[in-house]
């Protein structure tokens, strides 16, 4: 073999064809996509997030939700999700714009999260399962994340922010109250913000029945 | 030599080395140093990462199991497995395998071995620090690139000096024939730094906007297995098998069609992993054509391994190399099929977010790598240390609890990831059934999980006594049958 340059190039000619195309093309033309303007309140599609959900997406990041809960509706032609109610519509590159991670998930152990805020209203709901989820799903198989609250003594009136409804083994003794730490708040509003249901050029929703 | 045509002068050779033995005492006492230390802390790194592995698969069936500090959650064990797993164990024992292929192969010795003792220091810190970093809630969440900012780049230099060394001993490497798996080791040391360096750029650094991350993320993904681990593990086959069978490959020409057509086809894997996901369409279709076009290269190595083994089958009775390498390349065929199946839409969409996925990764990585990864240790060590592994019975037992776990393993998790799949994709079926149904599976995979750890646990032992030259003195190497002698024991 003496012909070395030759098989130095060919390798490296296989390899960049392939960047070129999973790396270089997503580079160009999803990583420079722009929200759409909605003209009836003068938003934007996908919607801004809040400082709050912001920060969520670290602590979703930092507690691995990705390994067990995906987020992305494949389309109809490939899949049941729309059926299984996954989500209103297909998810696209644009709904994903706003995320310094992107989390589309390879896993679904647990329910897929594109939309969740679209299922799940109440921020005392996404607490509790969070706080001990198989107090409010008896057949949940998520970790508990107690590690995101304080146990505290309540100190005359019990705080606005105390996770309410806890019952059985997991509710607090008398005079204690179970709180979100700062962390628990932001995944918590994250989760909220998770709504795929505004129509965009290329992903329209489904007309109403 | 014909080494006129342009076709002749690529071509491989079909016998690996031949060396005089004092020559090749003289390279495998070179090497003796670097390697070792990759294979003892890879051994180690073994060994945590089955551990972690170990708990992660027992919180899947007892979720409150440790669940009290944030930094033993799964969402933190199961990355740290992976990691260490990859990074700790797959990448050391490749390394340390390649380097002495390499340096046999090239036919010079290891010069300035320190300077690779120093790049395998840094690159274990890098592991430590990244592991420690995704325990304390550093990591981003991007699967296989966990290892948090501030330890990639000291991963990174240690890399940089190590692929430089190889390609610095195949640039001066004796004349003569260029082996098979020269060119798979060297295709995989130019490879590596670019795909990591990209992936580490547009995802960690500087992320990417949007859904171009789950792109370069599964471009990554698919190629350290493809393009990094695959062919180091596929060097040691080719390696090995003819060694211990002390006769040459079976075709040059097949090797050819197989090395480029895995170069050309793996590299596009990669959006398989993410059919219906929010990308251009000709991405995935590009991705799912290139993965069914992975029977070309899967089939070529897969003849010219078993046209090699043909009629000698009975050497997997006393040979420990042979009869680990041969697992790993049967399980390679086996998986790499699957995966082309995997690919097809329509069988994806119910495999797809499953168990399923998890038992192919394991059969990828453990059947495939990890165990050609032991047939290379098994053949190596007693050449560096000189003294042989003191104990047949525990290489056997190392063999049978690493087989019967991992196939046990792989076994449960298809079954009932196809299950689970199979109630996600019916909409009458409600969620919680694909729970219930893939709970009984991922107690046999939390069993397997033991197996695994104890022959883990053997082969640490025996590694351990190899060092110290402790144990049971032996004349010859440690056999399954003592009546044969091991055809190239050199």
């Amino acid at each position: 073999m003496n012909k070395l340059p030759l098989f130095v190039i060919g390798v490296l000619c296989t390899f960049a064809f392939s960047w070129l195309g999973l790396v270089v093309y997503p580079f160009v033309k999803l990583g420079h996509l722009e929200p759409v303007p909605d003209e009836e309140t003068g938003g934007y599609f996908p919607p801004t997030l809040s400082g709050a959900a912001v920060a969520g997406q670290q602590v979703y990041a930092a507690n691995g939700c990705i390994y067990c809960h995906s987020q992305q509706v494949r389309p109809a032609s490939l899949s049941t999700d729309i059926a299984k109610e996954v989500g209103p519509r297909r998810t696209v590159a644009r709904d994903y714009l706003r995320e310094r991670t992107v989390f589309l998930g390879t896993m679904r152990t647990g329910p897929d999260l594109a939309n969740v805020g679209l299922r799940k209203t109440d921020p005392n709901w996404l607490h509790r399962h969070l706080y001990e989820p198989r107090s409010v799903t008896p057949w949940s198989i998520m970790p508990s994340y107690r590690y995101l609250y304080k146990m505290q003594k309540i100190q005359g009136q019990p705080s606005a922010n105390a996770l309410r409804e806890l019952s059985g083994r997991h509710a607090p003794e008398p005079g204690y109250e179970v709180v979100p730490t700062d962390d628990a708040n932001a995944l918590v509003a994250y989760l909220l913000s998770l709504k795929r249901n505004y129509p965009l050029p290329e992903a329209p929703l489904p007309a109403a029945k | 030599m014909k080494s006129q045509s342009l076709l002749t002068s690529i071509h491989p050779a079909t016998v690996p080395d031949s060396l005089a033995s004092h020559e090749r005492a003289e390279i495998d006492a070179s090497t003796r140093g670097p390697v070792l230390l990759f294979f003892g802390c890879s051994v180690f790194w073994l060994l945590v990462g089955s551990l972690l592995g170990l708990v992660a698969a027992w919180k899947m069936t007892h979720p409150g199991l440790l669940d009290s500090m944030a930094w033993l959650t799964f969402g933190r064990i199961r990355p740290a497995h992976l990691n260490v797993v990859v990074y700790g164990w797959a990448f050391q024992a490749g390394i340390g395998v390649a380097l002495w292929l390499m340096a046999r192969l090239c036919r010079i010795p290891l010069l300035h071995a320190k300077l690779l003792v120093s790049a395998t220091l840094f690159w274990n810190l890098g592991v430590l620090i990244g592991v420690l970093g995704i325990l304390a809630g550093d990591s981003r969440s991007v699967e296989w690139l966990e290892l948090p900012g501030y330890a990639t780049p000291i991963l990174f230099l240690a890399y940089a000096c190590i692929g430089v060394w190889a390609v610095i001993m195949f640039r001066y490497r004796r004349p003569g024939h260029v082996y098979v798996s020269q060119w798979y080791l060297l295709a995989a040391f130019l490879w590596f730094p670019w795909l990591y360096a990209t992936a580490n750029i547009l995802l960690i650094w500087q992320p990417v906007q949007g859904s171009a991350q789950g792109a370069v993320n599964w471009w990554f993904a698919r190629n350290v297995l493809g393009l990094w681990l695959t062919p180091i593990g596929l060097a040691s086959a080719f390696y090995m098998i003819p060694k211990v069978l002390g006769r040459p490959i079976h075709s040059y020409y097949l090797s050819l069609l197989g090395f480029w057509a895995l170069a050309l086809f793996y590299s596009w894997n990669g959006m398989h992993h993410l059919i219906g996901g929010p990308f251009p369409a000709w991405m995935i279709s590009a991705s799912v054509v290139a993965s069914i076009l992975m029977i070309i290269p899967v089939i070529t190595v897969a003849i010219n391994h078993h046209m090699t083994m043909k009629g000698h089958f009975e050497a997997l009775k006393w040979s420990p190399t042979l009869r680990f390498t041969v697992f790993g390349a049967m399980a390679y065929t086996v998986v790499s099929l699957q995966g082309c199946l995997m690919a097809i839409p329509s069988l994806n969409t119910i495999t797809h977010f499953t168990d399923y996925t998890i038992g192919h990764a394991h059969l990828g990585l453990y059947g495939f790598f990890s165990m050609m990864m032991f047939g290379a240790i098994y053949y190596i060590v007693p050449r560096l240390v000189g003294w042989e592994w003191p104990s047949a019975t525990m290489i056997r037992w190392h063999f049978w609890l690493a087989a019967t776990g991992v196939l046990l393993m792989v076994g449960a998790l298809t079954i009932g990831g196809l299950l689970q799949g199979l109630a996600l994709y019916d909409p009458k079926v409600s969620f919680q059934s694909s729970l219930d149904f893939a709970t009984p599976f991922r107690w046999v995979r939390g069993i397997s999980g033991f197996l695994l750890l104890a022959g883990h646990l053997v082969f640490a032992c025996l590694f351990v006594q190899m060092l110290l030259k402790i144990g049971h003195r032996r004349t010859g190497p440690a056999l399954f049958t003592e009546s044969k002698t091991e055809a190239a024991s050199l």
